[in-house]
């Protein structure tokens, strides 16, 4: 187990930057999820940590050594793939020990410590089986179970989830939480669904263009994004935005939407008066049906319904708003709604898309 | 099925037979003349099977004639350049799959180069180049030029094998702890045995029925190859038929062991299962 620290990081493709500075310090045994969307370098900074892309500037330190000239075999990491890369011509035990026989390790250790692995993830009645008699996530558990073998300083995952399907992709979400609450090791997990970000994470590092957005835990990113890229990309449905202008109208807080009607707001903002800034609300926090100076008439446009709960597509004059709520009254719910934004839950982002 | 269905079948597979025929004529044919007493060589005109068979040539050309040297010389030289051929290409076609080499295009380039002229424009050349190095009339000058002609081809052959693992593999195989090399040797050679199979059975073939260099290059018997031996059956007044005939056919062998042997990689698809589903 080790901590991991990186350092004002960069990485370019010839001329084209990926990575613009990222700074990270990563704790002993914490679980720490990259999150964006694809192309905004998470995965290239995985393997950067793996040794498996050269550092362009900058520096990663791994339990406080330096590890930039350091080829993968020597920084005593494991990875499980997307694809999960199993060796094709070797049994699942084969695969599993491989690391360990590199390392000349004991026939009698690796056996055992082979068993236990398997034991742990359900792999002993598989053991001699090729990797293309397996199912998606019995090769999903052979490449955990590679990882856990050989007790690495740090288990880096790359997307490991995203081949599975939903149902799977839930359970072996739960395994990864368990294995690392047993395992307590250091883990770094790229994903680009914010649902396993925020299950899995002591800590959220939201990326967006080769740049550290927000760093924080699950609940933080969630209550208190930083920006609009996290505020958007953290929460399912996403959040409302509305571009406007926030204005104070004898003296009461107003935000007036571009080309739409004015919303009343319950409390004044921290912005000045006459600014340009974008409000966002979640979803589930656009209290429906209702009453009071500060509602809205919106018109229903859709309702879908998750079973869990139900989706209200709804606009207000020129600009639409989702709502969730799980009152089913609105299944078969038309015409209008009365809406209220209740200014506890309102996020309001300067010009820049900073949160204010 | 329907009657449509089956009269297209039919054709389908009659269009197969008939390619199939036309491409084994030859080789019945060398069978048929190799089996024909002389005697009834010329007298019994053209019949598809003779009406008496014997083995005469092949005893002929196995006791009285040199064709056992000409033999062992095709056998070590195609075997040489099968194999040297495909270690070079392995190599070459691994590092030209995987990295990131400064003047790549043009190390293909000019591989590709090589490709393009007729070797008989490369003969005189290639001569002067041997004879001073006393490789002209030797098993070693013939390997050498033979295998300078294949690698190209044959690295690119293997490239396309490379290129068809995923990098995945490898890279997990670092992870664990090997180098570069080890994954290329303990992880990737082995998921490439087909592409292996495959280069060395067309370098072998290649090399086994070359004329044109071994007939330049190599003057006494002691040195010359299963081809060029084929050519002391033909005399200042007669064509030797049986014997020439009974020659190939013994030619023909190696090849097809070869190829009973390899045909288990050609056709097994090794990398199923290794990513995704």
């Amino acid at each position: 187990m080790a901590s991991i620290d990186i350092a004002a990081i960069h990485k370019s493709y010839g001329i084209h930057p990926v990575l613009h500075g990222i700074d990270l310090a990563i704790k002993d045994g914490e679980f720490v999820v990259l999150v964006g969307p694809s192309g905004c370098g998470k995965s290239t900074l995985l393997r950067m940590i793996a040794g498996l892309e050269a550092v362009t500037d900058g520096e990663i330190r791994i339990d406080g050594k330096r590890v930039n000239d350091l080829a993968p075999k020597d920084r005593d990491i494991a990875m499980v793939f997307q694809s999960y890369a199993l060796y094709p011509h070797m049994s699942v035990a084969k695969n599993m020990s491989y690391s360990l026989r590199l390392r000349k390790t004991a026939k009698e250790t690796i056996a055992s410590v082979v068993a236990r692995a398997a034991n742990k993830l359900g792999l002993d009645p598989l053991m001699e089986r090729r990797p293309k008699a397996l199912s998606g996530g019995q090769r999903q558990r052979v490449a955990m179970g590679r990882a856990i073998v050989r007790e690495p300083k740090a288990f880096l995952f790359d997307e490991p989830l995203s081949n599975l399907d939903a149902r799977l992709r839930e359970q072996m979400r739960a395994e990864i939480k368990k294995l690392h609450k047993d395992l307590g090791a250091t883990s770094i997990y790229v994903t680009h669904d914010q649902i396993e970000a925020m299950t899995l994470a002591d800590r959220i590092v939201a990326m967006h263009g080769g740049i550290i957005q927000q760093v924080g835990s699950p609940l933080d990113l969630y209550d208190n994004p930083a920006n609009l890229f996290v505020a958007g990309f953290i929460g399912s449905p996403g959040m409302n935005f509305f571009e406007g202008r926030y204005m104070l109208v004898d003296g009461k807080p107003v935000f007036a939407p571009t080309g739409g009607v004015e919303l009343a707001l319950e409390a004044p903002a921290n912005l000045s008066d006459g600014s340009r800034a974008t409000l966002g609300i979640r979803p589930e926090h656009v209290v429906l049906g209702a009453e009071g100076p500060e509602t809205q008439m919106a018109a229903i446009d859709l309702v879908e319904p998750t079973g869990f709960g139900i989706i209200l597509h709804l606009t207000l004059g020129p600009v639409s708003l989702n709502a969730f709520t799980l009152d089913r009254r609105f299944l078969n719910a038309t015409g209008t709604v009365a809406v209220r934004l209740p200014a506890n839950h309102l996020h309001f982002f300067d010009e820049s898309g900073r949160k204010v | 099925m329907t009657a449509k269905r089956i009269v297209s079948v039919l054709a389908h597979r009659l269009a197969i037979l008939a390619y199939v025929a036309f491409a084994l004529f030859p080789l019945y044919w060398l069978l048929k003349v190799s089996v024909t007493p002389n005697k009834l060589l010329y007298s019994e005109g053209i019949k598809m099977w003779p009406s008496r068979t014997s083995f005469e040539h092949f005893e002929f050309v196995l006791k009285h004639s040199e064709f056992p040297t000409f033999f062992k010389n095709s056998l070590i030289v195609s075997g040489s350049t099968a194999v040297i051929v495909t270690m070079l290409a392995s190599l070459a076609g691994y590092a030209l799959s995987r990295f990131n080499l400064r003047g790549k295009f043009w190390i293909v380039a000019l591989m590709l180069l090589t490709q393009m002229f007729p070797l008989v424009m490369l003969v005189a050349p290639i001569f002067k180049m041997l004879s001073p190095l006393g490789l002209t009339n030797s098993l070693t000058g013939l390997v050498i030029v033979y295998t300078a002609f294949n690698v190209p081809f044959a690295t690119f052959l293997m490239q396309s094998f490379f290129d068809g693992i995923p990098k995945d593999l490898e890279e997990a195989a670092m992870i664990d702890g090997a180098t570069q090399f080890v994954a290329f040797r303990q992880i990737i050679l082995p998921l490439t045995l087909p592409g292996i199979a495959a280069t060395l059975g067309f370098v072998f073939t290649a090399a086994w029925s070359e004329l044109l260099f071994s007939l330049m290059l190599i003057s006494g018997n002691d040195a010359a190859t299963f081809p060029v031996g084929l050519l002391s059956f033909v005399s200042k007044f007669s064509v030797d038929f049986g014997q020439m005939m009974a020659a190939g056919v013994m030619a023909l062998v190696p090849a097809c062991l070869f190829f009973l042997l390899i045909q288990r990689y050609l056709v097994q698809g090794l990398t199923a299962g290794a990513v995704k589903g």
